[in-house]
């Protein structure tokens, strides 16, 4: 009966690979663009401004990808790789580091003005950066922070998320566990480094991966406050590297920085395709 | 809810909490006030003085046919993104979810896109569709179809929509495969043994199960198509042909840097601000009853 039944709801023989077929198109479809990428990444510029373009790989991998990394157009590939990756490990860590100080702070102490910190906090869910850019950028631009990574980090490290999935965990762990840590006299940062960080472990890998990619996909901040190429990051920076005018595209150079682009991020979701799960679930409830 | 067992003491609460709040204050609040405070004033040319101007901005602002087109574009863009993202979505989430093995290996290849940037999502498209080198426009050529997105708007219109949808396919397809796995087989075998159909069990079962998880992916589509595809329409047509591809995030960053024009960028802030916020309340709303789900 059982067997039937599930020959009924799962497909299988001719449907079943029917199935798997369908699946194989979509994934190809959706791959397409990126394979392109990385042919084109591969080939000559004389191969790819005569239409149409190769769609297997070339011999000219090492050349492309070596001229993209020390020459680049405006500034070698590697300088923005450099500044991306600073970017994007300073705001996931930075705002791990503030939402599980202030989230502590929240859930365990009664102070004057928690509630209204606690809805500063909420508010800033609101306004996302693409909203009052002009007048963030005066701000940073007053402080001098223009092509720094002071610049590029702070004004994208506060934002309310993580705090608020960091608060929800915290009222999960056991009241027993603050109780016991009193008892022995332990003081709120012994509890804090003892227990509350070590039990938020999962948590704080999860978001990481999150962080870690919204950082490094920023585009429109960078390309406000970053006039000099040696501070550009590369996801910006790409834009830079197509020609004012007619001049034709140096295409194998920039499709090769576009996958060089997309890797670290990549290697993130996918090696920790779990937590990266987890944590998308976590901070989109 | 409130934690039973706490710490005495303000000042290090105070303490905890202040680089949160330091920075929110610096880099959101004061920004946001600065932006409230500017829709009011149109600065002189020079930039030395400024003119109190009540809400004249946003009288203007209201009758600009520029402004409005820019409100019916990011209608039609947002719309456009979040049907083309979900729909490829759900139908490869209900073929995974038939399959009992192998699911995994799709989906560790179908969250790739998710990873890559906006903006290098818009250079790959851009790239498939230059009018000189693109392979499919080439293609299309071939067939006798003439793709021009530089002069074309509906062309360049359907191309950022493409190419802003691609990535969100994979995260789209995340959350309805999730949700997918977690409908009850029980519920479905019982239906087969009533003898419906696949089509019929997807209609009448799966479908209204999935609403939560739809509802949901609508919201946080539409807010992803306002304010996180200003990378895709930057590199892809910024903005044109004439203003065709110019949604309301767009706009503020073109009046404001490219056009110095603060006053009228300050109140597209406002405007946008209250968007957000109405988006912001729905999506709780939405939250709220994914609770009792």
């Amino acid at each position: 009966m059982a067997r039937e039944l599930h020959g009924m709801v799962e497909k299988r023989g001719a449907s079943l690979w029917l199935t798997h077929v369908f699946m194989i198109l979509g994934v190809l479809i959706i791959f397409f663009p990126i394979w392109l990428a990385f042919v084109a990444s591969t080939v000559t510029q004389p191969e790819i401004v005569r239409p149409p373009m190769p769609l297997w790989p070339g011999d000219q991998l090492w050349e492309n990808y070596s001229k993209a990394l020390f020459a680049g157009v405006n500034v070698p590939v590697s300088t923005m790789l450099f500044n991306s990756l600073v970017m994007a490990i300073g705001i996931a860590v930075g705002k791990i580091i503030i939402s599980l100080l202030s989230a502590f702070a929240i859930v365990y102490f009664r102070f004057p003005g928690r509630n209204i910190f606690f809805w500063m906090i909420f508010l800033t869910l609101m306004l996302p950066v693409e909203v009052r850019i002009v007048p963030t950028y005066e701000v940073v631009a007053g402080f001098g922070m223009l092509n720094s990574y002071g610049g590029l980090i702070f004004p994208l490290i506060a934002s309310a998320t993580a705090t608020f999935l960091f608060r929800q965990f915290f009222l999960t762990i056991p009241d027993e566990l603050a109780e016991a840590a009193r008892v022995d006299g332990a003081g709120p940062m012994r509890f804090f480094w003892d227990v509350v960080v070590p039990m938020s472990r999962t948590n704080v890998a999860a978001l990481f991966v999150i962080l870690f990619i919204y950082g490094w996909n920023q585009y429109l901040w960078p390309l406000l406050i970053t006039t000099d190429p040696e501070m550009n990051t590369i996801v910006m920076g790409i834009k830079q590297m197509f020609p004012s005018g007619d001049d034709v595209a140096d295409w194998p150079v920039i499709m090769a920085t576009s996958i060089l682009a997309m890797i670290p991020p990549v290697i993130v979701v996918v090696s920790m395709q779990r937590l990266f799960i987890r944590g998308l679930v976590d901070s989109e409830k | 809810m409130e934690k039973r067992v706490i710490f005495r003491g303000w000042w290090l609460p105070a303490l905890l909490i202040a680089p949160q709040v330091l920075i929110s204050a610096v880099f959101f609040f004061y920004p946001a006030g600065q932006a409230i405070w500017q829709s009011l004033f149109i600065p002189d040319p020079f930039g030395l003085s400024s003119q109190y101007v009540g809400l004249a901005n946003f009288e203007f602002l209201l009758s600009d046919p520029f402004y409005r087109a820019s409100f019916g574009t990011t209608a039609v863009f947002s719309i456009l993104v979040t049907l083309c993202s979900m729909i490829p979505a759900l139908f490869l989430a209900v073929i995974a979810d038939r399959l009992i093995k192998g699911s995994g290996v799709y989906r560790t290849l179908l969250i790739w896109p998710y990873a890559v940037a906006p903006a290098i999502a818009g250079v790959l498209w851009l790239f498939m569709f230059n009018t000189r080198v693109g392979v499919v426009s080439w293609y299309l050529g071939q067939l006798g179809y003439d793709w021009n997105h530089v002069l074309n708007g509906g062309e360049a219109m359907g191309l950022v929509v493409v190419a802003s949808a691609w990535g969100r396919i994979s995260y789209n397809f995340l959350f309805f495969f999730a949700a997918l796995q977690a409908v009850p087989r029980s519920v479905i075998e019982a239906a087969a043994i009533d003898g419906a159909h696949f089509w019929r069990r997807f209609w009448t079962i799966v479908l209204p199960l999935l609403s939560p998880t739809t509802f949901f992916l609508l919201v946080v589509n539409i807010v992803y198509s306002f304010f996180e595809t200003f990378g895709v329409i930057h590199t892809i047509t910024s903005g044109g042909p004439q203003q065709s591809t110019t949604v309301l995030v767009y706009k503020v960053f073109s009046d404001g840097f490219v056009g110095q024009d603060l006053g009228s960028s300050s109140a597209q802030s406002v405007i946008l601000l209250f968007v957000v916020g109405m988006l912001t309340v729905i999506q709780f709303k939405f939250i709220e009853k994914r609770v009792h789900y």
